[in-house]
């Protein structure tokens, strides 16, 4: 366990290394001269080379990014072009938001996603079971704008139940997480179908059913601990592609999480900002495949043995 | 192959995709011919007399945009940029991610590790977001915006086929024609590739679907295709702060893009079903 653990991190580590070194890249590519940007258009060469030699971008690009890991691994990850604040002050402004949106999409997402694909599995070819198949593949093919404009124009503007986006209760959490969590419940519910196809299949079952149990014990309980395993490593990888934010939800409903900053951080150039938000979300995505595997072994005790 | 065609038509959802996919390409292919109205042509009397685009009606079919251009118009030639997008994009995807994915299975050693490390660190990566941030680098245009999806897409399908490859190569059939003293050409391109095939036909399907899906989301930030272009995100796009009073502006767009990405998933989807030989004869 131990060694598995130590040999996971170290990968995260070299993964990580691997992600500063291509957004730093990234941001050396932008057309847009950021110090230009920021001086406006009637500054003189001398401001210009000032505001240059502050920002330290008059270096050789290796000692750049010498400097820029050091400060990163003291916590610091820099300042903001436009907004004169630490880019880590502003991530954690975000943060509350985007975990509160993770939530609630992961929460729909299991909603939809779980119940539809147990149900379909053990009406495995007939109609209920081509009905959500073909809902969840509806669901996976609508582009998450569309589903957010029409859910906003159904339940805010025609029926006003919820608000028109904004952020601060849990009425405004509900259409943007449902939003997503639509989208993510069409894979959620394919994957656990699949998974519980294969495994309503093997001896096991087989067993129970001999013993005399009920169907209902036989899937919820014998089935569905076998048969989630997948859709957990999936919750996992969920944790970390909801912290980079969703940006188009976001955008859609004026949710202030980290996507929004991060949209708003590439239409100005800043690039310290999109250099961090690229950075926590690579973090995020490589802690919640390590997160999926320590939780796994708990449900399934034959992942020590492997 | 007859087997595999009899299969898709035996799947109603797959067939109902097939046909939403032909009528989605012919729309494409005849746009001229079809298009009541230019695309890009003003109207006066498309608009009413405070400015405010018209709802759907007997002239124009869809009704009009904040400009009084035709939306049926505006659509069908949107479903050429999709389609162009979708394919392009799609196929330089499939064909780097082959490419990654056979030589890092085949090759081994260094460069197969160094390629497939890189792969993991292109997983880390928020894809929406590098996406984006690509897009917004390169001024975009229709081929660029179809660089920067197949740059985002690849990676999934070079894992996959990597997987493939390597339980492949470790074959006996291989071994054996390695044995009798087959060249490395041979042995990829006559005993490996046509393995492949099946998997890259699934995923050359299916992969349109999410690309289709991507180019809109693009274009709906407004870092997609640019205007003039017709681009069913991009009409989003432009109505987005109209749309509680222009609802058709959102809604046929909207529509356009969810049959479109849905008929390349079901018709993937039945594909991967008949292609796959440990589902035959399985219900």
């Amino acid at each position: 366990m131990l060694i598995f653990l130590a040999k996971r991190l170290s990968q995260a580590i070299l993964i990580l290394i691997g992600v500063t070194l291509i957004t730093f890249c990234l941001s050396f590519l932008m057309p847009a001269d950021p110090v230009r940007m920021l001086a406006g258009r009637s500054a003189t060469q001398a401001t210009v080379e000032s505001i240059r030699k502050e920002l330290g971008l008059d270096k050789p690009l290796p000692i750049q990014y010498l400097k820029y890991i050091s400060r990163l691994v003291q916590g610091d990850l820099g300042r903001s072009y436009k907004q004169k604040t630490q880019v880590s002050e502003l991530i954690m402004s975000r943060l509350p938001a985007t975990l509160l949106l993770m939530a609630g999409t992961i929460f729909f997402e299991l909603l939809i996603g779980l119940p539809a694909g147990i149900l379909a599995a053990t009406k495995r070819g007939r109609s209920a079971d081509n009905w959500i198949m073909a809902l969840s593949f509806a669901g996976v093919s609508v582009p998450q704008f569309v589903l957010g404009l029409l859910l906003l124009y159904l339940f805010a503007h025609i029926i006003p139940i919820f608000p028109l986006g904004g952020y601060g209760s849990l009425k405004h959490l509900i259409l943007p997480a449902l939003t997503l969590g639509i989208s993510g419940g069409g894979w959620y519910s394919r994957m656990m179908r699949s998974s519980m196809v294969d495994v309503l299949r093997q001896d096991f079952i087989r067993t129970a059913r001999s013993k005399g149990l009920t169907e209902r014990s036989v899937v919820l309980v014998h089935a569905l601990r076998n048969a989630i395993l997948p859709v957990i490593a999936m919750i996992g990888l969920d944790i970390g592609i909801f912290m980079a934010g969703a940006v188009v939800v976001e955008s859609v409903y004026g949710w202030p999480g980290i996507g929004q900053m991060a949209w708003q951080a590439i239409q100005m150039v800043d690039i310290p900002i999109i250099m961090g938000a690229t950075l926590v979300a690579a973090v995020g995505i490589v802690l919640g495949n390590l997160l999926a595997d320590l939780v796994i072994p708990f449900i399934d005790p034959r992942v020590y043995l492997r | 192959m007859l087997y595999v065609l009899q299969q898709l038509l035996k799947n109603k959802l797959a067939l109902f995709g097939l046909v939403m996919m032909i009528l989605f390409c012919g729309a494409a292919v005849f746009a001229p011919v079809i298009s009541p109205h230019p695309p890009d042509k003003q109207y006066f009397e498309g608009l009413t007399l405070e400015g405010a685009p018209l709802p759907p009606n007997k002239t124009f079919w869809l009704g009009t945009d904040l400009l009084g251009r035709s939306l049926f118009s505006r659509l069908l030639y949107g479903a050429r940029t999709s389609l162009i997008i979708g394919i392009a994009a799609n196929g330089a995807a499939v064909l780097i991610g082959a490419f990654l994915g056979i030589v890092a299975g085949y090759v081994k050693g260094l460069l197969g590790t160094v390629i497939m490390r890189f792969t993991d660190l292109m997983m880390a990566f928020p894809a929406l977001l590098l996406a984006i941030a690509l897009a917004a680098i390169f001024r975009p245009s229709l081929w660029i915006v179809a660089l920067v999806i197949a740059l985002v897409n690849w990676v999934q399908i070079a894992r996959v086929i990597y997987s493939q490859t390597v339980a492949l190569v470790e074959q006996e059939y291989i071994e054996a024609a390695g044995a009798i003293g087959a060249a490395w050409p041979r042995i990829l391109f006559i005993h490996i590739v046509p393995h492949l095939w099946p998997t890259l036909l699934v995923w050359g399907t299916l992969g349109i679907a999410t690309t289709v899906l991507l180019e809109a989301t693009l274009s709906f930030l407004g870092v997609g295709v640019r205007p003039p272009t017709p681009s069913w995100g991009g009409i989003i796009y432009e109505s987005q702060s109209y749309f509680l009073d222009a609802p058709w502006l959102v809604f046929f767009p909207g529509i356009a893009i969810m049959l479109l990405s849905l008929s390349f998933n079901l018709v993937g989807d039945a594909l991967r079903d008949a292609l796959d030989p440990t589902q035959r004869g399985r219900q």
